[in-house]
């Protein structure tokens, strides 16, 4: 026995040795985490700043309501732009939200079959489709069909690129959902769809949102599949079929123009998209986040207890 | 929400009827030569038990015996898992539950369920997981909801500790009660046969000795069948008891024969505390 706590003494001197090279180790992993997060944030950050900086002078009541004045005047606005980007960020959802909600659906809670496994790849290979081809496929599908710039064509070309993401992140978070509460509710006796929309979708309900979010934000600065199916205005929306302006195509525009004023309002339509795409994502959050679930909710009632 | 809410149908719960040659007579529920494979390698062989009504009968066995897979398949609950296989009958109520004319839904009305963790529904409140059953399959009477919800707490034993807050998050009680809503949850479809998996595995002795004294409750007017890995437990709560190994049925005798007579050799051993 004492040739055994003999080896164990020498066990723990090992460990012992071990220590201050484990604790270094673990210091420098650390550090490196920590460096390169400052290193991502740093351009981040800095795109941010500049784009505040720059965009703050040029945001007035005229600049965020009125239409273009001629150009390199430095007057008028991105009236047109800003009501474009509202519409065109509303047409795409409505069409690719539930499109993609609804495969996502499929592919978690049906989907242990071929042609769900299929469909999962070639979705994963449309997510990383340049959006140009998107915006050429709906060109060639619906303007060239219509012989017109066409609204439609650009929601079309969004939502194909929302809803590959919408669905791969929706049948994440529903496959995040513990059987368990799926066994529960057939044991008691519940049909399946019901399962999955009163239960399952309820509890995945935060997973889900982030992605939809995750889109928008994508399809709010998306410009390549615009330039091919709205092209870009000047006028206020006025139908359907006519061209239309949105935030990106503006930025665009205005940053080729050569004059100070046109730089200095492509830098306030970029702070103003920015804007517009922070009020959306914490709006819809806020909007989601009730009192029984969601970090905001929680916070409000831990406020709320506080208090009294 | 309430678009996709749907009014249970007659027509939708029809009773089928297909007679069998096994006398069901006292029994209200009979399992009839069931085999279940996972992947083709059984994991139940070939097991016959009848349960009478209004008895608890408890299956005891070391782990990985098929207590729980055999438990599962009296629920038809192996549809959720792909690779299982089920042959043989399950009979409630004289009507063959694996019938291929039958939707599993009829019967999973009368059967109420709770598992060996507790699975309160997360995002709903106490009240919600006890009326979900009822809800999502249309009730929405608000009166005879409120009844329910009293009396399942009631039986479960936990109406007085959440009566004055039932619109707390389920997530928000302690283990033990979660445990316990899962029973009332279970209780509110008014089953006739109730099934347990371990329901005091993760508990402690106070909250495992309140679900006892509901289970001895509940015997009054359900069929109870409870997996157990506690045998002080099968004994204090059963009448019968079936003992499993490595997926046969070795012994299914009345409880106190059981444990004081047991016939087989790997029945007194597992008893007696020898292996297991």
């Amino acid at each position: 026995m004492t040739t055994t706590s003999q080896r164990r003494q020498e066990y723990r001197n090992l460990f012992k040795q071990n220590v201050e090279k484990r604790l270094l180790v673990d210091k420098v992993v650390r550090i490196i985490v920590f460096a390169c997060v400052i290193i991502a944030i740093i351009p981040l950050g800095s795109i941010l700043v500049e784009v505040f900086k720059n965009g703050m002078s040029a945001l007035s009541y005229e600049f965020l309501t009125e239409a273009p004045g001629s150009i390199g005047s430095g007057e008028g606005g991105i009236g047109p732009a800003i009501q474009g980007t509202l519409i065109i960020i509303g047409l795409s959802s409505l069409i690719g939200v539930p499109i993609g909600v609804m495969s996502g659906i499929y592919l978690s809670e049906y989907g242990d079959n071929r042609l769900a496994r299929s469909i999962r790849f070639f979705n994963d290979v449309f997510m990383e489709f340049p959006s140009i081809v998107l915006g050429i496929f709906a060109f060639l599908m619906i303007v060239l069909v219509l012989g017109h710039f066409s609204v439609w064509a650009g929601a079309f070309a969004l939502s194909l690129i929302m809803f590959p993401i919408i669905a791969r992140t929706t049948e994440e978070s529903l496959k995040m959902v513990p059987v368990t509460y799926r066994e529960a509710g057939t044991a008691l006796g519940l049909k399946k769809w019901v399962i999955t929309f009163r239960i399952v979708i309820s509890a995945a309900k935060s997973g889900m949102i982030t992605g939809i979010l995750l889109s928008v934000s994508r399809i709010g600065g998306e410009t390549a599949p615009l330039i091919m199916t709205i092209l870009g205005s000047s006028q206020f929306f006025s139908s359907m079929d006519v061209p239309m302006d949105a935030l990106p195509l503006r930025i665009w525009r205005l940053s080729l123009l050569p004059y100070d004023s046109a730089q200095l309002q492509g830098w306030g339509s970029a702070l103003v998209l920015i804007i517009i795409i922070l009020g959306i994502n914490l709006g819809v959050r806020y909007f989601f986040a009730n009192r029984k679930n969601g970090i905001l909710g929680q916070l409000v009632k831990k406020g709320l207890h506080a208090k009294n | 929400m309430t678009a996709l809410s749907l009014k249970p149908t007659n027509a939708e719960i029809k009773e089928p009827s297909n007679p069998s040659s096994v006398d069901s007579e006292k029994y209200k529920m009979i399992a009839e030569n069931v085999t279940i494979s996972y992947d083709k390698t059984p994991a139940v062989k070939n097991i016959t038990m009848k349960f009478k009504e209004r008895s608890v009968t408890a299956l005891i066995g070391p782990s990985g015996c098929g207590k729980t897979t055999f438990l599962r398949c009296l629920n038809r609950m192996h549809d959720m898992t792909k690779n299982a296989s089920v042959t043989g009958k399950v009979m409630i109520d004289n009507i063959d539950l694996y019938d291929k004319s039958i939707d599993p839904i009829y019967h999973r009305r009368k059967v109420g369920m709770v598992f060996q963790k507790p699975n309160p529904f997360p995002t709903m409140s106490i009240y919600d997981n006890v009326t979900a059953g009822l809800k999502l399959n249309g009730v929405r009477d608000k009166k005879i909801l409120d009844e329910i919800v009293e009396d399942s707490l009631k039986m479960a034993y936990l109406w007085d500790e959440v009566k004055h807050d039932l619109k707390k998050s389920a997530i928000e009680l302690s283990g033990g009660q979660q445990q316990r809503l899962c029973i009332a949850r279970a209780l509110a479809i008014q089953p006739e046969v109730l099934l347990m998996d371990e329901p005091a595995s993760a508990l402690d002795p106070i909250a495992t000795q309140k679900i006892e004294e509901t289970i001895m409750e509940l015997k009054k007017e359900y069929t109870i069948i409870i997996v157990t890995h506690n045998m002080q437990q099968a004994v204090r709560v059963s009448d019968y008891t079936g003992f499993m190994y490595l997926g046969d049925l070795i012994e299914f005798r009345e409880t106190k024969k059981l444990f004081t007579d047991p016939k087989h050799e790997l029945t007194a051993k597992y008893v007696q505390g020898q292996f297991g």
